[in-house]
C-alpha cells in the first residue's frame, strides 16, 4: 500500500460495541446521519395537554390511510347498475350502482368490513374536529406569531383540504343521502358566473348525476387531496420541529429556551403510546357507535330524499348559511347571478378562509409587533384577540346550528319560518355581543391576576377580631403561579403619527398610518399593566405585614 | 440540569432575572419532587407490573380477534341493551382489536408516566435569523449566479422564456377539454313532451284522474323514462323530470303558470328544488305548501308554485297536464322554462 491510496481512505473509526451501533454505523457511513440522530433523539418538548390535539389529527390522519387503504381493495368506485344480489335481505333485487353494491357488500360480506368502514367514518369525523380544535388553540394561545405565520398558512390549507377530503369520500358510497349532497355540491357549481355549467358539465362529465363522477371523485379522495396532505402534514411538522415548540409561559420558561423532556426515551412513549390510545378509541367506538349506516338509507336516486337531510358535522356551517341567506337572485343582460347561492357556499368560506390564514399579518400590522414569540399568550392576556376569536367562533356555531333547523323544529315543536328567521337575526347579534362580553371577562380575569399578585389569594380564613372586626386572611401565591400571572409583556400601541414632519412638509403617509395607529390603540385598548417591581414589592410587604398582624391577633386570641 | 451554558451565565437565558427578549421576569424552576416509584422500590415494582400486564392483555385480546373472526359467525345478529341489535363478529372482533390497541398505548403511557424520569430539561432555542454576514454571502452567491446566467442583461432570453412557461400550461388545460360535453341547451330540456302519459314513479303505470283522491299526492315521471334511461344508462333525465301529482278543489286554485294547466283541480309541477336541486317532498295538504327538506324552501302550490319562504328564488315549474281519451294523465306540452336549479346563462 502506497502513501497515496492510505490519505484518501476514511479515518479509523472506533468499532461499534453494541449491535444497535453497528446498524447506526452503517447507516452514518452512508448518511452522515449522527448529528442529526442525536438532536432528534436529544429534543426537548414542552409538555401541556392541548399540545395533543394537533397529535390526535396527526394519528386520526395515519388511521385514515391505514383503513382507506384497506376499503379500495373491496370498493369499487364504479355507477354502473347492477341489482343487488348480496347478503343484506331489504335491498335483495334493488337497482343500485357498484358504488352502493360494493359498499354494501363491505359492509355485510366482507368479515371486518364493517368495522374497517366505521372506523374510517369515524376517524374522518375525528379528523376534521382535531384539526378544527388544533386550530383553535394556536389561535387563541397566539401560537401563530412571528415565526409560525408560515406554518398557519399551511394548516388553513389543511383544514380547507381536509373539509373537501371528507366531502369526496362521504360522497363515494352513492347512497340516498351522499347523492343529495352531491346534487347540492353540483347546484353551487352551476350557480358560479361565467363558467359554473362548464365547471359542473366537465366535474360530472355532462349532467347530473351522469356515470363519471364517482371514479373521478375516487381519485381526488384517495390520490389526489390526500397526496397533498401528506406533502402539507410533513412540511408543517419540520416547521414545528425546526423552529421549536411554543410552550406556555412558567418557572424556568422563557422566549429563548424550551422546558419540557426529551423525545426519546419520554415522547417516544408518550406520544407513540397516545397514538394507539387515540387508535384504540376509534376503533371501540366504531364497534360500538353506528356511523353512515348507508343500507337504511338506500341506493341514490335523484327523484328521493330522506326527511331532516344532515352533512356530516364540518360541512354543517356550510349547509347552515345556504338555509339562512334570503333568497335574491337578480338578472343581468339575460344573465342569473344567484346571491341565495354564491353568498353562502361560496362569498362567505372565501372571505372566512382568507381572513384566518391572513390573521398573523392582520394582527402584526395592527399591532406593529415585530418580535418573535415563543412563549405562549394566555387568551385573557390578549382580550382583543380572544375577543375576536369568540366573535368567529359563535357565528360559525350559529351557522351550524341552523344547519339543523330543521331538526330543532321539529324537536321543539316550532315554526322552522321563525327559527330561520331568528338565526338570521342571531347571525349578526350574537357575534359582536360575544366580542364585547368576552373581552370584558378577560379583562376582569387579568384584575384579579392583579389582585392574586398583589394581595396574595383568598384563603377563605375569616378571623374576627377583639374590637368586633372582621378580617380575611390572605396569602402570597407560590412561586409558579407567579411566573405563569407575571408572564404578560407589557404593550404600548403605536402612537398617531403627525400629519406633518418637523419641517412642516405634509406626510403623504399619514392617513395609512393613522389609520394603522387607530387600530392598534383599539387592539390594545384598555390595557391593564401587570405590576412593576416596586408594586410587588410593596404588596409583598403589605401582605407579609398582614399576616403578622393577624397572627400576633391570634396569638392574643389564644392566650386569653 | 441545563444543556448548553446559555451566553448570559443564566440557566433560562435571563438577564437580571427578565427575560432578554420579552422583559418578562424569569423565576426559577421549582425543585423537581421525586414520584412514589423513584424512592420506593415496591411502588416501582408495581408499575412495571401494572405495564407489564396492560402489555400481556393486548396480546390476548389479538388472539381473542383471531378466534372471534373465526368462530363467530358473520350473520349473527346479537341483540344488546342499550346498542340494540348488532352484528356479532363485527361487535366481537372490534371489541377485542380496540382493546388491544388501547392497552399497548396505555402501558406505554403510564411505563412513561410512572418509570421514566419526570424532570424537566431546559434546551436552548437556537436564533432563526441568520448573522448579516451568512445574509450578505447567500445574496451575493444568488447575485453572481443571475449575473452568470446573464438573466437580467439578456433581455430577449429572459422575455421568450418568460412566454414560453406562461403557456406550457395551456395544453394541460387544453387536455381537460374531454372532461364532459359543453352545456349547450341540456339544462333547460327534460324528456316531457305533448301526449306524453304521466306514470307513477315507483310501478310506472299510467293515472287515471278520477282514481286521485282529493288531497292526494303523486310522485311522478314521464312514461318514457324508462325506454330513455335503458338508453342512455344513466340517471340524467330522472333528476331533471320527476314531478309530483296533487290534486286540490279547484275553487283553491288561486293562480297557475298558465291557462287551464290544470285538469279539474290536478295540478303537475316539477319536484326538483328551483334552489339546488333537492327532490322536494314534504306536501301540506291543508295549506297546499311544498317543502324541499335540504334548505326549507316553500313552494305554495295552489299560487302558481310560487316561493313563500326560504333560500330559493324562482318557482317550481308547473307542468300542463290534461287527460286522454281514456281518462289517464298526459302533458299539454314539456315545461316551458328550465327546471332545477338557476345557472348562470339561465336568464
Amino acid at each position: 500500500m502506497s502513501t497515496t491510496e492510505e490519505s484518501i481512505q476514511a479515518p479509523a473509526h472506533a468499532a461499534p460495541n453494541t449491535k444497535g451501533g453497528a446498524v447506526g454505523y452503517y447507516i452514518d457511513d452512508r448518511l452522515s446521519s449522527a448529528n442529526f440522530t442525536k438532536r432528534l433523539v436529544d429534543k426537548v418538548f414542552p409538555d401541556h395537554w392541548s399540545f395533543m390535539l394537533g397529535e390526535v389529527a396527526l394519528y386520526s390522519f395515519i388511521i385514515l390511510l391505514l383503513t382507506g387503504t384497506y376499503l379500495t381493495l373491496f370498493f369499487n368506485p364504479s355507477m354502473t347498475e347492477v341489482i343487488y344480489n348480496g347478503s343484506y335481505v331489504p335491498l335483495k333485487g334493488v337497482k343500485m350502482s357498484e358504488a352502493f353494491s360494493s359498499t354494501l357488500a363491505i359492509s355485510f360480506d366482507v368479515r371486518g368490513g364493517l368495522l374497517m368502514r366505521q372506523i374510517h367514518h369515524w376517524a374522518a369525523l375525528f379528523f376534521t374536529a382535531a384539526v378544527s380544535v388544533h386550530l383553535l388553540r394556536v389561535f387563541f394561545t397566539g401560537a401563530f406569531r412571528k415565526p409560525r405565520e408560515i406554518n398557519w398558512v399551511i394548516g388553513t390549507l389543511l383544514l380547507v383540504l381536509a373539509l373537501l377530503e371528507g366531502f369526496s369520500g362521504y360522497s363515494l358510497p352513492d347512497d340516498l343521502l351522499s347523492g343529495t349532497g352531491l346534487r347540492i355540491a353540483e347546484g353551487i357549481m352551476q350557480a358560479i358566473p361565467l363558467v359554473g355549467t362548464y365547471v359542473a358539465m366537465f366535474l360530472f362529465g355532462g349532467e347530473f348525476p351522469g356515470t363519471d363522477i364517482m371514479p373521478r371523485l375516487y381519485s381526488i379522495h384517495i390520490l389526489l387531496i390526500p397526496g397533498i396532505l401528506l406533502a402539507l402534514i410533513t412540511v408543517h411538522l419540520i416547521m414545528v420541529f425546526y423552529q421549536k415548540h411554543t410552550q406556555f409561559p412558567g418557572p424556568g420558561r422563557t422566549e429563548s429556551n424550551v422546558v419540557g423532556f426529551r423525545l426519546f426515551p419520554i415522547y417516544m412513549a408518550k406520544a407513540g403510546g397516545f397514538f394507539f390510545v387515540v387508535f384504540g378509541i376509534t376503533v371501540l367506538i366504531a364497534a360500538l357507535v353506528t356511523i353512515n349506516p348507508v343500507w337504511l338509507y338506500g341506493p341514490y336516486t335523484p327523484s328521493q330524499v330522506t326527511a331532516g337531510s344532515q352533512p356530516d358535522w364540518y360541512i354543517g356551517w356550510l349547509d347552515g348559511a345556504v338555509r339562512l341567506m334570503p333568497n335574491l337572485e337578480s338578472n343581468i343582460f339575460g344573465y342569473t347571478l344567484s346571491w341565495n347561492i354564491l353568498v353562502p357556499a361560496l362569498v362567505i368560506p372565501g372571505i372566512m378562509f382568507t381572513a384566518l390564514g391572513l390573521y398573523p399579518w392582520i394582527e402584526a400590522w395592527a399591532t406593529g409587533d415585530k418580535r418573535e414569540h415563543h412563549l405562549l399568550d394566555r387568551p385573557r392576556n390578549a382580550p382583543t384577540r380572544t375577543g375576536l376569536g369568540v366573535m368567529s367562533l359563535t357565528f360559525y356555531m350559529i351557522l351550524v346550528i341552523s344547519g339543523g333547523n330543521d331538526i330543532i323544529a321539529s324537536a321543539f315543536n316550532l315554526s322552522i319560518n321563525q327559527i330561520t328567521w331568528g338565526f338570521r337575526f342571531l347571525l349578526f347579534i350574537i357575534p359582536p355581543l360575544a366580542f364585547v362580553l368576552t373581552k370584558r371577562i378577560c379583562l376582569g380575569l387579568q384584575r384579579r391576576d392583579n389582585d392574586k399578585l398583589l394581595h396574595g389569594y383568598e384563603t377563605g380564613r375569616i378571623l374576627r377580631l377583639p374590637s368586633g372586626e372582621f378580617l380575611e386572611i390572605h396569602e402570597p401565591i407560590g412561586e409558579a403561579e407567579k411566573a405563569k400571572l407575571l408572564a404578560k409583556a407589557d404593550v404600548t400601541p403605536l402612537e398617531l403619527p403627525s400629519k406633518v414632519d418637523a419641517n412642516g412638509v405634509r406626510n403623504p403617509k399619514a392617513a395609512k398610518s393613522v389609520a394603522r395607529a387607530k387600530l392598534s390603540q383599539w387592539f390594545y385598548s384598555d390595557v391593564i399593566p401587570t405590576p412593576t417591581d416596586e408594586e410587588m414589592r410593596a404588596a409583598a410587604e403589605h401582605v407579609a405585614h398582614e399576616l403578622h398582624e393577624a397572627e400576633s391577633h391570634l396569638k392574643e386570641i389564644s392566650q386569653h | 440540569m441545563n444543556e448548553l451554558d446559555h451566553p448570559t451565565g443564566d440557566p433560562y437565558g435571563a438577564k437580571d432575572g427578565k427575560d432578554l427578549i420579552s422583559g418578562i421576569t424569569v423565576f426559577p424552576m421549582e425543585p423537581h419532587v421525586p414520584r412514589k416509584a423513584d424512592i420506593d422500590p415496591k411502588a416501582a415494582i408495581r408499575a412495571e407490573r401494572q405495564v407489564a400486564t396492560m402489555f400481556g392483555l393486548s396480546s390476548l385480546m389479538i388472539i381473542l380477534f383471531v378466534v372471534a373472526y373465526i368462530k363467530v359467525p358473520a350473520d349473527l345478529l346479537i341483540t344488546i341493551p342499550i346498542l340494540g341489535t348488532v352484528n356479532a363478529n363485527h361487535l366481537a372482533i372490534g371489541l377485542a382489536f380496540g382493546m388491544a390497541i388501547l392497552l399497548i398505548g396505555l402501558g406505554a403511557i403510564h411505563w412513561a408516566k410512572k418509570l421514566m424520569p419526570d424532570e424537566e430539561v431546559i434546551q436552548e432555542r437556537h436564533a432563526l435569523t441568520s448573522s448579516n454576514e451568512e445574509r450578505a454571502a447567500v445574496q451575493s452567491s444568488l447575485q453572481r449566479g443571475a449575473a452568470e446566467s446573464g438573466f437580467k442583461e439578456r433581455k430577449i432570453i429572459r422575455r421568450s422564456l418568460l412566454g414560453a412557461l406562461a403557456l406550457f400550461p395551456v395544453p394541460l388545460i387544453v387536455l381537460l377539454r374531454d372532461l364532459g360535453p359543453l352545456p349547450g341547451t341540456r339544462l333547460r330540456e327534460t324528456i316531457w313532451d305533448k301526449g306524453i302519459h304521466l306514470v307513477t314513479d315507483a310501478t310506472y303505470k299510467k293515472i287515471k284522474a278520477s282514481d286521485i283522491p282529493l288531497g292526494g299526492l303523486i310522485n311522478a315521471v314521464p312514461e318514457n323514462l324508462l325506454e330513455v334511461e335503458h338508453e342512455e344508462e344513466t340517471l340524467n333525465q330522472r333528476g331533471k323530470a320527476s314531478i309530483i301529482i296533487v290534486r286540490m278543489d279547484p275553487a283553491e286554485i288561486v293562480s297557475q303558470q298558465g291557462d287551464a294547466w290544470d285538469y279539474q283541480g290536478i295540478l303537475a309541477f316539477s319536484k326538483i328544488c328551483t334552489h339546488l336541486g333537492c327532490p322536494t317532498s314534504l306536501y301540506q295538504q291543508r295549506t297546499h305548501h311544498l317543502l324541499c327538506p335540504c334548505h326549507q324552501s316553500t313552494f305554495d302550490l295552489s299560487d302558481s308554485g310560487n316561493v313563500v319562504f326560504g333560500p330559493a328564488a324562482r318557482r317550481m315549474p308547473q307542468l300542463a297536464i290534461t287527460v286522454d281519451a281514456e281518462g289517464y294523465l298526459v302533458a299539454q306540452s314539456g315545461f316551458n322554462e328550465p327546471v332545477g336549479p338557476s345557472f348562470w346563462e339561465r336568464g
